[in-house]
């Protein structure tokens, strides 16, 4: 009878034994495998900002270069985001809802940073508008600081989250289709209002979804920002710089507190992304 | 009010959509654009809203061209193939759009849509979302929402298509009701002749981008201009005959050659309900064996088989079938009371010919 039924199921695992020795070994994997690579680090980034108190924690956020960092870092992400949601609807409309030459172009071009390192990138804003850059003199002869300033961080962090909600918003805009956007346009609406009460409210998720990978990447970036930045404490310091400094400069339980900064980010940013993802399961 | 479309022509990069469409519909006519899939008449249809602009010919709306105007200046109510109701808005909100958009007054929005509601039989239904509906009711709220601004011209992209054949038999002739109602100018894309022929005033019949023939529904059935009208408007026997010694043949048929010689051929068509059968082997002309029986409803479609294994169609009604004594696999005669010459294909055709063997009964008309 219960042989019977096993036949049936194709997921059943076999009578022998062996796929279930095989099911939970590889369940035992990826468990022991989070644990250790994702789980322990993150619990020692705690466990060491709180070894030497909370005072030491709190005295290690009070510090002037620290909460200047954090400004920067707001800062930073408060241009860098919203001119990328611009970018990214801009673009992802375009691909998905129009046919024209040089369409697969701008898909790559979008994708392009996730193919160069960020030191790379941030070497291009170097080169471009450094001292010694293309367009170096004639920013000197008019006393416009790009590189090692924050302009330059902006436009680093801009470069790396580049694709970050365009590649969120093209898949759903194109799953959309045109239709109820032509049903606005033959019931009156013109391409603005259109715009604003049709096309955004049916991507807004992904919109959200965007936003908040862009954004955790925006204040986590180290590598392009790192190469424009000039390391001036308490300038053009952000977050993840002002880490790694602490961290050189050997203090014990500094770096790691303000490394739980970003780790209350991160999981600030994974609780949303499952947030969002639930909701708009729910609502289609 | 009335639409006209004159020698309209439309690419899509190289490929024609449509080349060279004439055809005009009458204020508070009710017209199928009827073709199979890719012949163009979708497009026309998007021509006359402006969701696609013309390469040559015009638009006429009212005796005004509107080539150069925007669709949402063209006072069209359009209804999507897939309905498009806008998903993040209710029922209410979804057919409410036209008017906020046009800044009726509230009071009077509400109005229109209660009035709508009613009309279309979406009371209670307001304050839900679209995914919380069915396919039937979604398509009715396509057409409240369209109707709401009071549009001059409703335009319906494959309406019925999306739901199940009942529903669709409701929705057909509650259309009908709707446009009898109404007497909105309305103009339908579908690809099923039986739904242009049950609807619709007039058909226009489109294949590969080309107008084949405008008409009554009757008209288009009884007087079909080629043989791709002819064929895709109810069902054909065609067949293709060679003339030797004076006489054109395909297999053991054989009919007068009408001024053809030898070795020259023609095609000829003829409806199954021009095909007269008896049960009675030497009644008729031919013989053949009953090979299948199709209950059709009222009608039934027979099959009948000849010796060298061609198949001719008949369709007769139930009541003749039974008074005939008619069963499967039984031998039978029949014979074609008159057929059309379909010279070549895509031609025109010809006159309507009468075979002068026996004057035969009338049999009733097949759907």
């Amino acid at each position: 009878m219960r042989a019977a039924f096993r036949s049936k199921t194709a997921r059943e695992p076999e009578p022998l034994g062996g796929p279930l020795l095989v099911r939970w070994g590889l369940i035992a994997v990826a468990v022991l495998f989070s644990v250790i690579f994702l789980l322990l680090p993150l619990i020692n980034v705690f466990a060491q900002a709180f070894a030497y108190g909370m005072d030491a924690y709190g005295r290690a956020l009070k510090d002037p270069d620290t909460l200047s960092a954090v400004r920067l870092t707001l800062i930073v992400a408060a241009i860098s985001v919203p001119l990328n949601v611009v970018f990214g609807l801009a673009s992802s409309w375009a691909i998905a809802k129009f046919e024209f030459r040089g369409k697969m172009l701008l898909l790559t071009l979008i994708d392009l940073p996730f193919s160069i390192s960020p030191v790379v990138a941030g070497l291009l804003f170097v080169l471009l508008f450094g001292a010694s850059g293309v367009l170096g003199p004639w920013l000197q002869a008019h006393h416009v600081r790009i590189i090692f300033a924050m302009p330059g961080m902006v436009l680093a962090t801009i470069f790396v989250t580049f694709p970050y909600v365009a590649r969120e918003l093209i898949p759903v805009m194109a799953a959309q289709g045109r239709d109820q956007e032509e049903a606005a346009l033959t019931l009156g609406a013109g391409g603005w209002k259109t715009f604003w009460l049709v096309t955004l409210p049916s991507v807004k998720w992904g919109l959200f979804y965007g936003i908040i990978l862009c954004n955790a990447r925006a204040m986590g970036e180290f590598g392009a920002v790192w190469v424009v930045s000039g390391h001036v404490a308490g300038e053009t310091d952000t977050l993840p710089l002002r880490v790694e400094k602490l961290y050189n400069e050997f203090d014990p339980a500094a770096p790691f507190a303000v490394a739980t900064l970003l780790a209350f980010l991160a999981l600030a940013t994974m609780a949303l992304k499952t947030f969002l993802e639930w909701k708009s399961r729910r609502e289609h | 009010m009335s639409i006209e479309l004159k020698n309209v022509s439309k690419h899509y990069g190289s490929v024609s959509a449509v080349a060279d469409i004439t055809f005009s519909v009458t204020d508070g006519e009710l017209v199928a654009l009827l073709g199979p899939s890719g012949s163009g008449k979708t497009t026309v249809l998007r021509l006359i809203a402006g969701l696609e602009t013309p390469e040559t010919g015009g638009i006429f709306i009212r005796g005004a061209e509107v080539n150069n105007v925007p669709v949402r200046r063209r006072n069209i109510g359009f209804v999507f193939q897939n309905y498009a109701l806008f998903r993040n808005m209710t029922i209410a909100a979804n057919i409410s759009f036209g008017l906020k958009i046009k800044k009726w007054p509230a009071a009077q929005i509400r109005a229109r849509v209660d009035e709508l509601a009613g009309l279309l039989e979406l009371q209670g239904l307001l304050e839900r979302y679209p995914h919380q509906l069915s396919g039937g009711q979604r398509q009715r709220v396509a057409i409240a929402r369209a109707l709401a601004p009071k549009p001059d011209v409703l335009l319906l992209d494959e309406p019925f298509a999306a739901v199940d054949a009942q529903i669709r038999q409701e929705l057909r002739q509650w259309l009908v009701r709707l446009h009898h109602e109404i007497r909105l100018t309305t103009v339908f894309v579908t690809h099923d002749q039986e739904e242009a022929m049950e609807v619709s005033d007039r058909i226009v019949v489109f294949s590969q981008g080309h107008l084949e023939q405008v008409g009554t529904p009757q008209e288009i059935y009884e007087k079909p201009r080629n043989e791709f009208v002819a064929r895709f408007i109810g069902v054909l026997n065609v067949l293709e005959l060679e003339v030797r010694n004076g006489f054109a043949r395909y297999e053991e048929l054989e009919f007068p050659a009408h001024g053809l010689v030898d070795g020259q051929k023609m095609r000829i068509g003829f409806r199954p309900y021009n095909v007269q059968v008896s049960a009675d082997p030497s009644a008729c002309r031919h013989r053949a064996v009953l090979r299948r029986t199709y209950f059709l409803g009222v009608m039934l479609r027979l099959e009948l088989e000849l010796p060298s294994g061609l198949v001719i169609r008949s369709r007769i009604s139930k009541e003749e079938y039974a008074r005939l004594g008619l069963v499967d696999g039984g031998a039978v005669s029949f014979q074609i009371r008159t057929y059309r010459i379909l010279s070549k294909e895509g031609g025109p055709l010809g006159s309507e010919v009468s075979t002068t063997h026996e004057t035969a009964p009338y049999l009733g008309e097949g759907i």
